[in-house]
């Protein structure tokens, strides 16, 4: 629903967003990931018109932006839950909104029913709000027109992990019932737990794109590996050294570069008794920050 | 990845655009729907209130002669200076606060954005002028009734529609100020220079060197609005001339520049 074609936004010398191309399907939650600055939210920011491209377009359903009429009623948009005047209460920005979408006040209740915020909270004026509440309110904002596309810049920010979880299930419904979502992130497992589609960008480029499973058979360079606790550390290293696995502490146990069925005949043969074994979840972790490396700021040790 | 898959488009063609109506409706209510926009509103109306019970106070205890003519020109330390600064938040406030991200998101045809608000603008200069009317009047009736010297009613449906127009043009001068820079201080500052520290200069200008004396009148927008309240209602072609002139200097390219800037403008 959401189609990208060879975006670029330029500053100057720099580029923010440099030739990508991207679809977002519908009935699917599609996560836009990367570190701080790699572009995400200038993308973001095209899609809905505040920011001219430099080159390539955005379409909306074969639509410019520009030319939805009411937009509001087709496109749901988020892209900065602090961006509201901080003198007006929580339910006056619903009602602003449902004035200018042509929307009876009832949607208004309903949205901070949907988003549970209380009639108390809703007459609060946001400057008195937490960053959680804002957000709430800015997906309430972005749900008011019934949208049939949502696009969201760092949504989980801020929300407490009840907040993350209620919004992952709203979007899952959401996208269950034929939606398009688009939503952003800088934290991996945020956004590996809601998306069916992963677009990974760094620098302003895509540097990986596809589901969980297949980002992961991609990056069978990256190696497997698990993380092992054992009554006899020491021994346990010695015998998967002696086997040729790379091994490095890792805590209270042991890092090692094998798949655990590997871990486990080891432990096994060497009468070694382990107390924890698992799958390095890490994996699409690492992926990220070495597909990102040449952007994060801090250098992956 | 899936080229082959086919985007389906998405039907808008049983969604009207948003009507002007609403949107000026919109932007009327962002105006008075925080407690700082309310209390603009409101200090504006009590500060031309205050000046005219001061005016009519000062008249009765020194038995000066004061019409209804005399307490508008007064509103030049009211609704003349608050008007334009009206004018200015109306469009910065969106900057100042961010708030254009999502009106223009609801909005993305910007110019009916910022046509809705010139709406806005000029709604409340009738509105003042209406109010001010009232105030006059009561503070006339107060006046006729406690002094010896009878009251000059006198003001003509012409002087009322040019004391109209310059509060209009005040308050689309702060406006078009506002569309330039975009900064609720500095076109503030700007508009405060332009209508206090200008006519000082233009004056100096006009005295000392003699082509200036010349233009002046031709450039000078401030100047060129005096005739609107200082005549019984007679404005010569040549003044009419005079406030075209200037107007196109200070008011017409300065709104049009900050249309083209607005239009422009990345949204932060």
């Amino acid at each position: 629903m959401i189609t990208v074609e060879r975006l670029t936004r330029k500053y100057g010398a720099f580029t923010a967003v440099d030739d990508i191309s991207f679809v977002c399907q519908p009935g699917r939650v599609t996560g836009f990931l990367g570190p701080n600055g790699a572009g995400k939210t200038t993308t973001m920011r095209v899609m809905v018109g505040l920011t001219p491209a430099t080159a390539g377009s955005v379409t909306i359903g074969g639509h410019h932006y520009h030319d939805i009429p009411n937009p509001g009623r087709h496109v749901g948009v988020l892209l900065d839950a602090s961006a509201q005047h901080g003198g007006r209460t929580g339910r006056e920005v619903l009602e602003l909104g449902a004035l200018s979408m042509g929307l009876p006040k009832t949607r208004v209740d309903e949205m901070l029913e949907m988003v549970s915020l209380t009639q108390a909270e809703a007459k609060r004026r946001i400057r008195n709000y937490s960053l959680g509440m804002k957000q709430r309110l800015g997906i309430a904002h972005a749900l008011l027109g019934d949208p049939s596309v949502l696009i969201l810049d760092e949504p989980a920010n801020g929300l407490d992990p009840a907040g993350i979880r209620w919004m992952r299930g709203l979007l899952k419904g959401y996208a269950e019932r034929g939606g398009t979502v688009l939503l952003s992130s800088h934290l991996l497992h945020e956004v590996e737990q809601i998306a069916d589609e992963m677009i990974l960008i760094g620098n302003g480029r895509i540097v990986a794109q596809g589901d969980k499973k297949s980002l992961l058979a991609n990056a069978a360079t990256g190696g497997v590996h698990s993380f092992a606790t054992s009554l006899d550390n020491e021994a346990l290293a010695a015998a998967l050294t002696a086997k040729g696995v790379t091994v490095t502490s890792a805590g209270d146990g042991l890092r090692v570069d094998a798949e655990t069925v590997e871990v486990g005949r080891t432990a096994l043969e060497a009468g070694v008794v382990l107390t924890d074994l698992r799958n390095g979840e890490g994996g699409l972790e690492d992926l990220f920050l070495e597909l990102t490396a040449e952007t994060q700021r801090e250098t992956v040790a | 990845m899936s080229t082959a898959t086919l985007t389906p488009a998405l039907d808008v063609s049983g969604t009207a655009p948003t009507p002007f109506s609403r949107l000026v409706r919109t932007e009327l209510r962002k105006t008075y729907d925080t407690r700082s926009g309310l209390w603009l509103l409101i200090s504006i109306a009590v500060v031309t209130a205050l000046v005219m019970v001061i005016q009519v106070s000062v008249a009765l205890a020194q038995d000066l002669e004061v019409g209804f003519n005399d307490f508008l020109t007064s509103t030049s330390f009211s609704i003349g200076f608050l008007l334009p600064v009206l004018g200015i938040l109306l469009l910065t406030s969106e900057w100042s606060q961010r708030t254009a991200m999502v009106s223009f998101s609801l909005e993305p045809r910007r110019t009916l954005v910022i046509v809705a608000k010139l709406v806005v603008g000029i709604i409340y200069a009738v509105a003042a002028v209406l109010v001010t009317l009232l105030l006059a009047t009561v503070c006339t009736a107060v006046f006729d009734a406690l002094s010896d010297i009878p009251a000059d009613w006198d003001f003509t449906v012409k002087q009322t529609l040019l004391f109209l127009l310059l509060q209009v043009f005040g308050m689309l001068t702060g406006f078009a100020f506002a569309a330039l820079l975009l900064n609720s201080p500095a076109a503030i500052v700007l508009y405060f220079a332009y209508s206090f520290i200008l006519p000082t200069i233009f004056g100096i200008g006009a005295e000392l060197i003699g082509w200036f004396h010349d233009i002046q009148p031709w450039i000078d927008f401030n100047n060129a609005q005096v005739p609107l309240f200082d005549t019984d209602g007679s404005v010569s072609g040549q003044e009419w001339a005079h406030l075209a002139v200037s107007g196109v200097i200070w008011l017409v390219i300065p709104l049009v520049i900050g249309f083209w800037r607005v239009l422009r403008a990345e949204v932060k």
